[in-house]
């Protein structure tokens, strides 16, 4: 009723409503049938795999990861090749904190890896996001390179490159025990880590601050121009998402029950990244299709030919690199479109 | 007397290693600057090169020089294939989609030579004229690292009198000041690109025969390096050839003193070099602000 | 999706068509891509061979081998390979481990699976400690670097050494096993470098300068087989370091059979200990290498990777028939123990304290041949050589309480 105090700003806003654009940009945060089915599908992999658990498994762990370089790389156009250094972070912390038996509830746990990773972020991001480009991306590498020569060079604290053996992870609530040879609990657990992610990340992209970035991404003179805080916000953005990237990492650690250098590797930063443009960055769902394609063929492709998967994977990227703009996810929009066009046509 | 020794051998063993990340890093570099093209397969060229040229010695019995001329050709022509057939239709797109072509091409590479050549690596056998000792008169040294010291510099010489008095170095550093006023004026930049991704590539693969001696040659190669020649780039400045020049004399030169001095630092110098030198001049040593 | 692929070797043929033939399931873990590749495929043709020569030991059974890549050493997948072998393909024993991480991060399954996992190369010392059901057929870093601090002050009259290593697990073993040893005997190592690591071949230039300039009377290297190795002989050689009076030395690792054509003239005096190498003296052993050529080109050579391999798959057979087909995984291990066998590298035995092996170790020089090819000359032998780690119980080889 207080609407009324203000004369005409309701039918603006009304009329505003009605205009097929902002119907457009209203309606496209509201949840559409076909985003349930990544969860139907994992739930379902749960009953029809029961043998692949470990697999799945991995696989979510790397959806998260992937999902938190889309944060940076996808809508804040923050071109980075080494976001291995926050899932490291996070990796690490629950693995030294379980080694040294200082705390192994494994929920706080994944809270610590995220306050660490995004220690990392917030210091890197200061010093970092001030350049762009080639030298944004070396910068970013060199400085998780450095990590992990410091991780090497801690190695009587860390384990080194034989890393730290045989975690000890307290059970989940204090009831469901990580099983190594059945990994169910690890996998319902990673699940629903998650989608608790998932739902963050989706809430923060539609959000004016989200809009903010996708903003700073398309344009950034102009985002300068309007006043936005840019730097700011681009480190924000950063540091949750190094937030995110360290909860993906801690994750490894507990589902393997171990932690080594290979967390903070080049190698991991650059299959994530892969993994990411290979679905389509910028639109959520690139993670899912990016990492489910690319480990399932690496998967199954190592298991036919274990000296020879690489040429396959090799092949699958080039392939959608030539005949997709923006990832398989990119692919199937143009087939969708023409599929539409053609029936809208006949 | 003894220490200025060791010093100067240290110096020159920094030279040569430098040396070799230049003449590998060079046609990144180019190409990079020229076109904006991402071609992080760049090291897979330079291994491609590597495996014809030791293959040539070692299986067909060729010298030295006649093993490199091939490598240089061989690779120098598969690039032209792959440049019409799939570098062509991204120059367009966007750099991350770039990275993926060009990560699947190294992928494709490591998987032929492992299925094609085998997993093991493969030695360089040295012709005997370059393998033992020389005598520089205050000092002996190892004969092939001056050797390589000497070529690197003929081909920065090589390559910037290119530059500087044909008239496809005048049409290139036009195009890497400004591609658009270029093609307004009638440069056909798309030949200008073959032709520098060509010879680029071809310098890859010397650098990679040449370089075995110290970097070994096994399929993992074109990924194991990788990130020194994208080292080497940055710190030069995208499209200068002379930076790249003096980037990889003094990472290679600063990283053998400290790992003398400071043996406990281990490998870590070469990114804090980077780091720093990147904070400082984000552009590079010898970029251009703009770029 | 086919249920499983198998990378079978049938190694035998049913005498008078009994249907007997009970087929044993062994998970093959190997990194058979990536940096690790040729050392899987050596082990790979180790197994084979053994199955091929001793036919007569593996009837009525049939050994098959379920291979799975281990790729990149970070434990994961390693792991997801161990999980799906057990759960899916219901191995009856587990097989191979190149890296230590791998073993390691391995370790729980492999407590819980209950089934026999031999260690056909990983080197940490302690993995042994973490699974009840781990044997190891290879060696620990401790094996060769104890042996050569002792031989290196006894035999070669040493009495100051540099060590220069890889900078990684391997390397800080053998560097504390050599000193352990060298030291014990009346040595004393004047620095310890750190020369890169394991990924990459760094120029050893720099710290082979170094170690120089102390004069040390010998200088012991411990770096991964391979490339690295065939740098250090160039390297040692560049410097002048022989004329200056400093012997190059180290674990047989830096003299791999398969990388030492390629080291060259350099390679000539250097001085290893190890276990195996292609030229033992020893009639199995001359069996052994004839079979290899012939199976795998004149110009191949097994070695110490492929000699694990080889033990290890013998260690499988005779759990195998001990336990009849069963290979319940306390019983294959319990009858592993104590188990001796003449390998081609010597007489082994499997200490059946900690599971792991017991070997002779063998100091060698490398030597040029009357055929121009390079061969090892055995000079010294140490026999029943354990691992001295988990003998003095160092560090993290003391027994978890």
């Amino acid at each position: 009723m207080s609407t009324e105090a203000i004369p005409a700003a309701p039918a603006t806003t009304l009329g505003r409503a009605n205009h097929p654009a902002a119907r457009l940009l209203i309606a496209r945060h509201h949840l559409r049938w076909w985003e349930t089915l990544p969860w139907l599908a994992a739930a379902a992999f749960y009953f029809v795999f029961p043998d692949y658990l470990g697999f799945g498994t991995s696989l979510m762990i790397t959806i998260l990861f992937a999902l938190s370089l889309d944060l940076a790389l996808g809508y804040a156009g923050i071109i980075t090749l080494g976001h291995a250094a926050f899932f490291g972070a996070g990796a690490y912390t629950v693995g030294l904190l379980a080694f040294h038996n200082i705390w192994t509830e494994p929920i706080t746990s994944l809270m610590l890896a995220a306050l660490a990773a995004a220690a990392v972020g917030v210091a890197s991001g200061l010093v970092l996001l001030r350049t762009q480009g080639l030298t944004l991306l070396m910068l970013t590498l060199c400085t998780m390179a450095l990590l992990q020569e410091g991780a090497n060079m801690a190695h009587d604290f860390t384990g080194g490159f034989d890393g730290l053996p045989s975690l000890d992870i307290a059970p989940v609530f204090g009831v469901f025990e990580f099983n190594p040879l059945y990994p169910d609990t690890q996998y319902l657990y990673t699940l629903a880590i998650l989608f608790v992610c998932f739902i963050f990340i989706r809430t923060l992209i539609y959000s004016p601050f989200g809009q903010s970035l996708t903003g700073i991404r398309e344009n950034l003179l102009r985002m300068h121009a309007i006043g936005a805080p840019v730097r700011r916000r681009l480190v924000v953005c950063y540091t949750i998402s190094a937030a995110l990237a360290g909860i993906a990492g801690g994750l490894w650690a507990q589902t393997n029950a171990y932690v080594n250098l290979s967390a903070l590797d080049l190698d991991r930063a650059a299959t994530v990244l892969i993994i990411l443009i290979l679905g389509g960055y910028g639109r959520l769902y690139g993670a899912f299709v990016g990492a489910a394609a690319y480990m399932a063929l690496e998967h199954f492709l190592a298991r036919i030919y274990p000296t020879a998967w690489q040429l396959g994977l090799g092949l699958l990227l080039v392939v959608v690199a030539l005949y997709a703009r923006n990832g398989m996810l990119g692919l199937g929009e143009v087939i969708w479109r023409r599929y539409r066009a053609r029936r809208t046509a006949s | 007397m003894n220490a200025a020794i060791d010093f100067a051998s240290i110096l020159l063993g920094g030279l040569a290693a430098g040396t070799v990340l230049f003449i590998v890093s060079v046609g990144l570099s180019v190409t990079m600057g020229l076109m904006g093209f991402v071609n992080l397969a760049h090291g897979a060229f330079a291994m491609f090169g590597g495996y014809i040229i030791v293959l040539a010695m070692n299986r067909a019995h060729f010298g030295f020089p006649v093993a490199l001329a091939l490598g240089f050709l061989g690779t120098a022509a598969l690039s032209v294939v792959l440049e019409q057939s799939l570098y062509r239709r991204l120059y367009r797109a966007g750099e991350l989609d770039q990275v993926l072509l060009t990560i699947g091409l190294i992928f494709i590479f490591m998987a032929t030579l492992t299925i094609l050549v085998g997993p093991q690596s493969q030695p360089l056998q040295l012709p005997s004229e370059l393998g033992g000792q020389i005598n520089l008169g205050f000092m002996q040294y190892r004969t092939y690292s001056i050797f390589l010291i000497v070529v690197g510099a003929l081909i920065v010489v090589g390559i910037w009198l290119a530059f500087e008095r044909t008239r496809i170095g005048a049409q290139i550093r036009a195009t890497v000041d400004n591609r658009r006023m270029a093609e307004s004026l009638g440069i056909n930049v798309d030949r200008l690109f073959t032709i520098t991704f060509a010879f680029g590539s071809g310098m890859a693969a010397l650098g990679g025969g040449l370089g075995a001696e110290f970097l070994g040659l096994d399929p993992q190669y074109a990924l194991k390096y990788l990130v020194y020649f994208l080292i080497a780039v940055s710190v030069g400045g995208l499209g200068s050839v002379v930076g790249v020049y003096y980037a990889s004399l003094l990472l290679g030169t600063l990283d053998f003193i400290l790992k003398l001095y400071l043996p406990k630092g281990g490998t870590i110098f070469i990114y804090v070099l980077t780091i720093l030198v990147l904070l400082w001049r984000p552009q590079g040593l010898f970029g251009r602000k703009s770029a | 999706m086919s249920k499983r692929v198998l990378a079978a070797i049938a190694a035998l043929s049913i005498s008078g068509g009994a249907a007997l033939a009970q087929e044993v399931k062994v998970g093959v873990v190997l990194p058979y891509t990536g940096i690790g590749a040729e050392f899987a495929r050596q082990m790979d043709r180790g197994m084979e061979l053994y199955l091929k020569l001793n036919p007569d030991q593996v009837k009525p059974y049939t050994i098959t081998l379920i291979k799975r890549d281990s790729k990149a050493p970070s434990g994961a997948d390693a792991k997801i390979a161990v999980q799906e072998l057990l759960t899916q393909d219901k191995v009856d024993a587990l097989a191979g481990w190149v890296y230590s991480p791998d073993a390691i991060a391995s370790a729980p399954l492999v407590t819980a699976g209950k089934k026999l996992a031999v260690i056909m190369n990983a080197g940490t010392a302690f993995i042994t400690n973490l699974a009840p059901d781990f044997v190891r057929t290879s060696f620990t870093m401790w094996h060769a670097g104890y042996a050569l601090g002792v031989a290196a002050a006894k035999t070669l009259h040493a009495k100051t050494a540099v060590v220069a290593y890889s900078d990684f697990p391997p390397g800080k073993d053998s560097l504390d096993a050599f000193k352990a040893g060298f030291e014990a005997n009346g040595g004393k190592v004047i620095d310890a470098i750190p020369a890169g690591g394991p990924g990459a071949v760094p120029d050893f230039t720099p710290f082979f300068q170094r170690a120089k300039d102390e004069k040390p009377d010998v200088l012991f290297v411990f770096v991964p087989a391979g490339d690295h190795a065939v740098a250090v002989a160039k390297t040692y050689n560049a410097l002048g370091m022989r004329a200056a009076g400093i012997k190059l030395i180290g674990p047989g690792d830096i003299t791999q059979d398969i990388k030492l054509q390629d080291m060259g003239d350099a390679a000539i005096g250097l001085i290893t200990m190890h276990h195996y190498n292609a030229d033992l003296d020893n009639p199995e052993n001359k069996r052994f290498v004839a079979a290899w050529k012939k199976n795998y080109g004149a110009d191949s050579t097994p070695d110490f990777t492929a000699i694990g391999a080889y033990d290890g798959m013998a260690a499988i057979v005779h759990a195998v028939q001990a336990t009849k087909g069963k290979m319940d995984g306390d019983a294959a291990v319990k009858s592993l123990l104590s188990w001796k066998f003449d390998s081609p590298q010597g007489p082994i035995v499997i200490d059946p304290e900690t599971r792991d092996i017991v070997m002779n170790e063998y100091l060698a020089e490398v030597v040029k041949g009357p055929d121009g090819k390079l061969h090892q000359k055995v000079i010294g032998q140490i026999d029943h050589v354990k691992d001295e780690c988990k003998a003095q119980a160092v560090g993290p080889c003391a027994p978890k309480k």
